[in-house]
């Protein structure tokens, strides 16, 4: 089977490229590994951030908030788009259908939300990524786009240098299959699970960021981790910012607001890497109760909680036996967003088009979290994720749209027999090796704990070379984990055997950049550089993928337009 | 903690074994949930254990299963509440659907109801320039049923799906009354129609297992309940389902109590002949045990039905 343009990975990037390409003509499919429904984009809670310049609000103000969130590592002509078609973008979200709450003239409502001075965060109570996701999902039914979910893409396949297809593992069957494509548009989220704990879901593996690495496109930024300031202990799992744009407040163990001494401007409402550094440090520093802080919403009232932050809400009852109404709810940074992943262009392309420095392999499309324009630099705002995908998702869609129509015309051939043959062969013997007994679970686990002690929100080069081996030393027992069921249908013990390989990729590139940026920016915090340099690290890291295991770096500069960098104080 | 689980397998490439059961101990936090132990017995007892699953946190909606015999997100049932002396725990997959391998369903069935509802927004006329005006209240409304995670719990326990497997289903229809219910969609007359014919809205027995397994407080039937009001305030009044509703309520406000044999007849239609006769045998059955209930002229009106009356004056007056 063959098609114009094959997009992997089914949330909300995805969805809504697949939507954009095949508006533009194109024959498009969506190859997920889980049905679309239960793509991670469900997970964001708070909302999507636009300036509506109709409403008086202004895009360039968001831009320049988005700038200053980023720590000045994002490239300003990428985020002047991202700021510019927000408006556009949520009127066509609406449309669609997605139920925005409302003010009480019934126009679209809004809250504020971390960075940003003005409230331009439009939301569904607090669950606005479902609520988007699902909508975006009513949007492909009613298309016809084809949907082939539970298909693992295992391998890209490239003809001198140009994309032309996937190989996948159906789930339901065991099969693999040759998809071939004269584009391919990479939708396939974060790497959550190479920490321990996330919030991410189980399937937040990095799984497009590996395979298109290892095709030779490079990762870029991506020692830029997010911690989130408001994760729970043990599990991990999420409570939105959304809480405390609606007022919540922060408390250290004195009952302080103590965000008065880091941000006295935005408190609870600085950028997140601001707001995770001042908690970390007053944990470290012993004003923390058993490694947390607390969130406090009492103040805004039960009926309130119980409308606007429901979710949360119920969160908060089930995992933390907390009753958000009548108590404080424990909380510490958790890993929660990758800032870096796929280098691509204002379009997604993960090639650079102009000839110039970075390479990249043609047909080779990012979108979402598992792209790096770069929208977020050093850091992300929040609520600019959710924008980020259908913004970038669309644009990406448009131009794959339409190099699948100049690369049909080329004669490339697409994938044939020798590439399903091989493909099976390395399936295979993987299913048939008779492994040291090393179990992916056990190994998974050694990772995402060494790299969240030593990648967190605090780092040193003592730590960082220690993840480092750590990370070597399992790349080598990698070579020969086994996959204790052999078992065609539905192998999900292969499948985390396989993501194993993508997370342990981006684990390296992680590292590796952190490493080697030698200041502290953004989310990259270093207690032996621990001031920004702009005279030496205004700049792009990126990655490439070596056959001999060893990546090569090389560094690209931030493209700036408007704001001159300046010092960063919330 | 110790947990034990009896879990349902099933290998389609060992289809000879069939399905049986297996049993293994964990040891587990408090606050862990029967996911949590799910996926321990996957990480260190057997590998092979199929089970969908992500979020971990009631959203995603992967984890539908069946505990101790009811529908269940695995990630939301606390250990604790379903095994709070270390019982151990029965876990199978979700109901009403084939099984593809131990936990994990086909749900193919599942998503091709809900295709069949035209679960998009259906617009009248050019789109405005900006966003649809909506009230606020109209929207925070759809809160509740947008919650729906598509987890497949309340299809599973759906007692009506087990002995009826073209019934649309709680999700499905949960899903048609949010469009029913947002002021921006103008297909209302068409989906009524269409949900009211065999399969629809008047399929649901009302026996509210949907309400009680669902883990997100969508209460389905509640959803069903409202369309069929939105059906027969619509003028669909000609269906078996809209008649009972309508002769129960005249019956109760002329009698004040109930005339079953009066309700049969107005429900099935006073003309029609055919169903009527082939209800003679349960008649006459009735008769000879002495259940057969009294019927025009040999019932009574109750002695309080002025009061009953005045009761429905006052609610229809409110309307």
């Amino acid at each position: 089977m063959d098609y114009d343009v094959l997009v992997v990975g089914a949330g909300l990037a995805g969805m809504r490229a697949a939507l954009a390409a095949q508006q533009a003509g194109a024959d498009v499919a969506i190859l997920s590994k889980v049905h679309p429904l239960r793509s991670h984009s469900n997970a964001a809670q708070g909302g999507i951030n636009a300036a509506l310049t109709d409403r008086g609000d202004d895009w360039q103000e968001h831009g320049y908030e988005t700038v200053k969130g980023s720590d000045y590592l994002g490239d300003q002509d990428a985020i002047e788009i991202l700021a510019e078609e927000a408006g556009s973008e949520i009127i066509t979200l609406e449309h669609m259908g997605v139920i925005f709450s409302r003010n009480e003239e019934g126009y679209l409502g809004t809250r504020r939300f971390g960075g940003q001075q003005r409230a331009r965060t439009f939301f569904v109570s607090d669950f606005t990524g479902q609520a988007l996701l699902h909508v975006m999902f009513e949007q492909i039914v009613k298309s016809g786009v084809r949907v082939l979910d539970e298909w693992f893409v295992t391998s890209l396949v490239t003809h001198e240098g140009i994309c032309t297809g996937v190989t996948a593992l159906e789930m339901r069957t065991g099969e693999i299959h040759t998809v071939g494509a004269r584009s391919v548009i990479l939708a396939t989220g974060g790497l959550g699970r190479v920490f321990e704990p996330s919030t991410n879901g189980l399937v937040c593996t990095g799984d497009g960021m590996s395979l298109v690495y290892r095709a030779g496109v490079p990762l870029m930024d991506m020692e830029m981790v997010q911690y989130h300031p408001t994760t729970l202990k043990g599990n991990g799992l999420l409570i939105s910012e959304a809480a405390r744009g609606e007022g919540a407040h922060l408390l250290n163990a004195d009952g302080e607001r103590f965000m008065q001494k880091y941000a006295p401007n935005m408190l609870e409402l600085a950028s997140r890497d601001v707001v995770s550094r001042a908690e970390q440090t007053e944990i470290n520093e012993g004003r923390g109760i058993d490694g947390c802080v607390l969130l406090d919403c009492r103040h805004l009232g039960r009926d309130f909680i119980l409308e606007k932050l429901h979710q949360i809400h119920e969160e908060g009852m089930t995992y933390a036996n907390v009753d958000l109404t009548k108590e404080p709810i424990p909380i510490r940074p958790g890993m929660h967003y990758q800032m870096g992943g796929l280098k691509t262009d204002v379009d997604g392309r993960c090639w650079d088009k102009l000839g110039g420095d970075w390479g990249g392999v043609q047909g080779l499309f990012a979108a979402g979290e598992a792209a790096c324009v770069s929208l977020h630099g050093g850091n992300r705002l929040g609520a600019n994720s959710l924008l980020d995908t259908v913004v970038f998702g669309r644009r990406s869609g448009v131009a794959a749209a339409a190099f699948a129509k100049d690369a049909a015309a080329s004669g490339i051939p697409l994938p044939g027999d020798a590439v399903q043959s091989q493909e099976e062969e390395r399936i295979n013997a993987l299913l048939a090796r008779n492994g040291t007994g090393d179990r992916v679970a056990g190994m998974r686990l050694e990772m995402g704990e060494a790299m969240n002690e030593h990648l967190a929100v605090f780092r040193n080069e003592e730590g960082m070379q220690t993840a480092f081996e750590k990370i070597k030393e399992l790349q080598q027992r990698y070579g020969s984990v086994s996959v204790k069921n052999s078992g065609k249908i539905y192998n999900t013990s292969l499948i985390f055997a396989l993501e194993l390989g993508f997370m342990l990729d981006c684990a390296e590139s992680i590292v590796s950049g952190a490493i080697q940026r030698k200041e502290s920016r953004g989310a990259h915090t270093r207690t032996d550089f621990p001031d920004r340099n702009d005279d030496e690290w205004l700049k792009h890291i990126l990655v490439y993928y070596q056959d001999d295991g060893e990546p090569r770096t090389s560094t690209l500069p931030v493209v700036i337009t408007r704001w001159e960098p300046q010092i960063r104080v919330y | 903690m110790k947990t034990s689980l009896k879990v349902k397998r099933y290998n389609p490439e060992d289809d000879d074994k069939g399905t049986y059961f297996e049993e293994f101990t964990v040891d587990m936090e408090e606050y862990n949930t029967v996911l949590d132990a799910l996926i321990a017995v996957r990480e260190y007892e057997d590998e092979s254990l199929a089970v969908r699953c992500s979020c971990r946190g009631s959203i995603c909606g992967s984890c539908g299963i069946r505990v101790n015999g009811s529908g269940a997100l695995a990630c939301k049932t606390k250990i604790l509440s379903v095994a709070p002396n270390e019982e151990t725990i029965t876990v199978e997959p979700m109901g009403n659907m084939p099984v593809l391998r131990d936990l994990v369903t086909d749900m193919t069935p599942f998503w091709d109801k809900l295709r069949g509802v035209e679960p998009w927004l259906q617009v009248d006329g050019p789109e405005p320039e900006s966003e649809y005006v909506a009230s606020a209240d109209a929207m925070t409304h759809l809160n509740g049923v947008m919650s729906c995670i598509m987890c497949g719990v309340c299809v599973s326990d759906c007692t009506s799906l087990e002995v009826f497997d073209q019934f649309l289903g709680p999700a499905a229809l949960a899903k048609a009354y949010r469009f029913v219910a947002d002021p921006r969609d103008a297909a209302d007359l068409s989906r009524l129609g269409a949900l009211n014919e065999p399969g629809g809205i008047w399929d649901c027995t009302r026996c509210m297992a949907c309400v009680q397994v669902c883990p997100k407080g969508v209460a389905p039937m509640d959803r069903i309940m409202k369309l069929r009001d939105a059906a027969i305030e619509a003028g669909f009044d000609n269906t078996p389902g809209a008649r009972h509703a309508e002769v129960f309520t005249e019956i109760i406000k002329q009698d004040g109590h109930l005339d079953e044999t009066m309700l049969t007849l107005g429900t099935i239609g006073m003309f029609n002949i055919g169903r009527m006769m082939s209800l003679v045998p349960i008649a006459f059955r009735a008769l000879v045990h002495g259940k057969l209930p009294l019927m025009y002229p040999f019932t009574h009106v109750s002695q309080g039905v002025t009061q009953i009356r005045k009761i429905f004056d006052h609610v229809e007056a409110k309307k």
